[in-house]
C-alpha cells in the first residue's frame, strides 16, 4: 500500500461528562505513550474546540464509573467509533491495546519509514528544474501545469539534503534537517549567497556531479579488477565519495549505494530530460 | 485562550531535533492545564501520507500549532493537500523556543497569526524575482 493510501486511527481521551477525569501525571503519560507510539491523540473535555470528526476511526478512551461509558456520536456517518474503559490501566498497557485496535483495523503502522523527504517552499520556488534534473531517485515530477512537485516522497534518500543544495532559491525544506535554512528557519541573502557556492563547489568536482560520481567509481572499478581486492576498491570509492559528501553533506551511505555508472547516466538523462520539457512547457505558457 | 482556538501540538516523534525536554515540558504543562487539545506523533510523517487528518486539523477556525519553523509548518500541511489559514494560524516553535516562551504563548489570551505572507515569485523564465 503506497503512503498516501493508508488509513489511519485517531484515539480519543475523553475527559468530559460520564467520564472521571485522570490526574496530570496520568494523562501526560499515557498522551506520550501513545504519541511516541505514532498515534494521533485527542484530549478533549467537552469545554472547548477540538478537531471536528471525518471519515478516520475512532477509539475513545475513558474512565467509566462501573464500565458504563456514554454513547458516542461522531458527527460524522463515515467513521468507526469504538469505545475503551481504561481505568486503572498503565499508560503502557492502554498503548499495547491501541495498537491491537490498529492492527485489528489494518491501519496504518506508523514508524515504520523516517518521514524524510523535500517540502517545497512555492513562495520562493521559480520553477527553475534544477532539482528536478539533479535526483536521481524519481522524487520530484510535474503536474498537470508543468509546475515543480515532489512526487515520492517514500524514494527519498533519509539525511540526504542534497537537492536543497543545489536550489538556488532555498526553496526545498527538509525540517528535520539540523540547520537553516534547509530546516524551514527564515531565509536571508547570505544563505542565498551560500546555496549559490555550493552549486559552484559542486561544479569544480567536475561540472557535474553525477558525472564525478561516474568517474571515481569507474576508476574503482578498475582497480577493483586489477587487484581483486574487493575492501581495496570498496576503500578507494570510499575516500574519492568523502570530498563529496562533505561538499553536499550527502550521507556516505546514500552514495555507496548509488547505482552503476551506466544506470546512473540512465536516471540522470531521464530527469534531466523531464526537466527540460517542463522548462519549455513554461516558456511556451508564460 | 478563546474557546474556539484549537492548539495542535506535534511531537516530532520520529526525529530528535525538538529538544526532549522542551516537548516535554510544553506537553505537560498541557496535560497540567485544563485545555482540550489534538496531539499528533509527526506532523511530517502526516504531511507524506496526505493524512486525511491533516484537513480536519487545518479546516476549522483559529489554531495555534506547537511544532517548529512557521514555514516548514505553512508547506508542510500545503504538501499534505491541507493549507493552514494564514489570518487564523499562529505556530508555537518548539525549536527556538524555551518551555516557558513556548507556553506563554500557547496559554496567551489572544491569537498572533505568524505564518510567511504568501508572496509567490514569478516563474522562472519570465522577470527575475527580488530576494528577501
Ligand atoms: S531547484 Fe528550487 S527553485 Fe528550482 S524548481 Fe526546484 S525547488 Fe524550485
Ligand atoms: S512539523 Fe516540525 S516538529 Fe513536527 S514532526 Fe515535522 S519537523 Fe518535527
Amino acid at each position: 500500500m503506497s503512503l498516501t493510501e493508508s488509513q489511519s486511527l485517531r484515539v480519543v481521551v475523553y475527559e468530559g461528562e460520564g467520564s472521571d477525569a485522570m490526574n496530570a501525571e496520568a494523562r501526560f503519560d499515557t498522551m506520550t505513550s501513545l504519541l511516541e507510539d505514532g498515534f494521533a491523540v485527542t484530549r478533549t473535555n467537552g469545554r472547548q474546540a477540538v478537531a471536528p470528526a471525518d471519515r478516520t476511526s475512532l477509539l475513545v478512551l475513558g474512565r467509566f464509573p462501573d464500565g458504563q461509558a456514554p454513547s458516542f456520536d461522531s458527527g460524522s456517518d463515515q467513521a468507526e467509533v469504538s469505545v475503551a474503559n481504561i481505568d486503572q490501566q498503565e499508560p503502557a498497557a492502554i498503548t499495547d491495546m491501541v495498537r491491537a485496535k490498529r492492527e485489528s483495523l489494518a491501519a496504518f503502522d506508523h514508524g515504520a519509514w523516517k518521514p524524510w523527504f523535500p517540502v517545497i517552499d512555492y513562495d520562493r520556488c521559480t520553477n527553475c528544474m534544477q532539482c528536478l534534473s539533479f535526483c536521481l531517485f524519481g522524487v520530484y515530477g510535474v503536474d498537470d501545469d508543468n509546475k515543480l512537485q515532489v512526487q515520492n516522497n517514500d524514494s527519498c534518500k533519509t539525511n540526504c539534503p542534497a537537492c536543497s543544495r543545489v536550489c538556488p532559491e532555498a526553496a526545498i525544506m527538509f525540517p528535520k534537517y539540523r540547520t537553516g535554512p534547509i530546516n524551514g528557519d527564515r531565509v536571508n541573502a547570505a544563505d542565498l549567497n551560500r546555496e549559490k557556492m555550493k552549486i559552484d563547489i559542486s561544479s569544480l568536482l567536475g561540472g557535474d556531479v553525477y558525472q564525478m560520481l561516474r568517474d571515481r567509481s569507474e576508476k574503482a572499478k578498475s582497480r577493483f579488477s586489477k587487484e581483486r581486492n574487493p575492501d581495496k576498491a570498496l576503500n578507494e570509492r570510499k575516500k574519492c565519495l568523502t570530498k563529496l559528501a562533505k561538499a553536499g553533506d550527502i550521507p556516505e551511505e546514500v552514495l555507496m549505494s548509488l547505482p552503476e555508472p551506466d544506470e546512473i547516466q540512465r536516471r540522470a538523462e531521464e530527469a534531466a530530460a523531464k526537466a527540460e520539457a517542463a522548462i519549455e512547457a513554461n516558456a511556451k505558457n508564460n | 485562550m478563546a474557546n474556539d482556538t484549537r492548539v495542535l501540538f506535534c511531537n516530532c516523534t520520529y526525529a530528535q531535533v525538538v529538544p526532549q525536554s522542551t516537548k516535554e515540558g510544553v506537553l505537560r504543562k498541557l496535560c497540567e492545564s485544563e485545555v482540550s487539545f489534538d496531539a499528533v506523533a509527526d506532523l511530517c510523517e502526516m504531511s507524506a501520507r496526505n493524512d486525511p487528518a491533516l484537513k480536519r486539523l487545518a479546516d476549522e477556525g483559529p489554531v495555534k500549532v506547537v511544532a517548529c519553523f512557521p514555514r516548514a509548518v505553512k508547506w508542510l500541511f500545503s504538501a499534505g493537500q491541507a493549507p493552514l489559514n494564514r489570518e487564523q494560524t499562529q505556530v508555537i516553535n518548539m525549536r527556538t523556543d524555551s518551555v516557558e516562551e513556548a507556553s506563554a504563548a500557547l496559554f496567551a489570551d489572544e491569537l498572533t497569526p505568524n505564518l510567511p505572507e504568501d508572496n509567490r515569485p514569478p516563474l522562472a523564465g519570465s522577470e527575475t524575482k527580488e530576494t528577501s
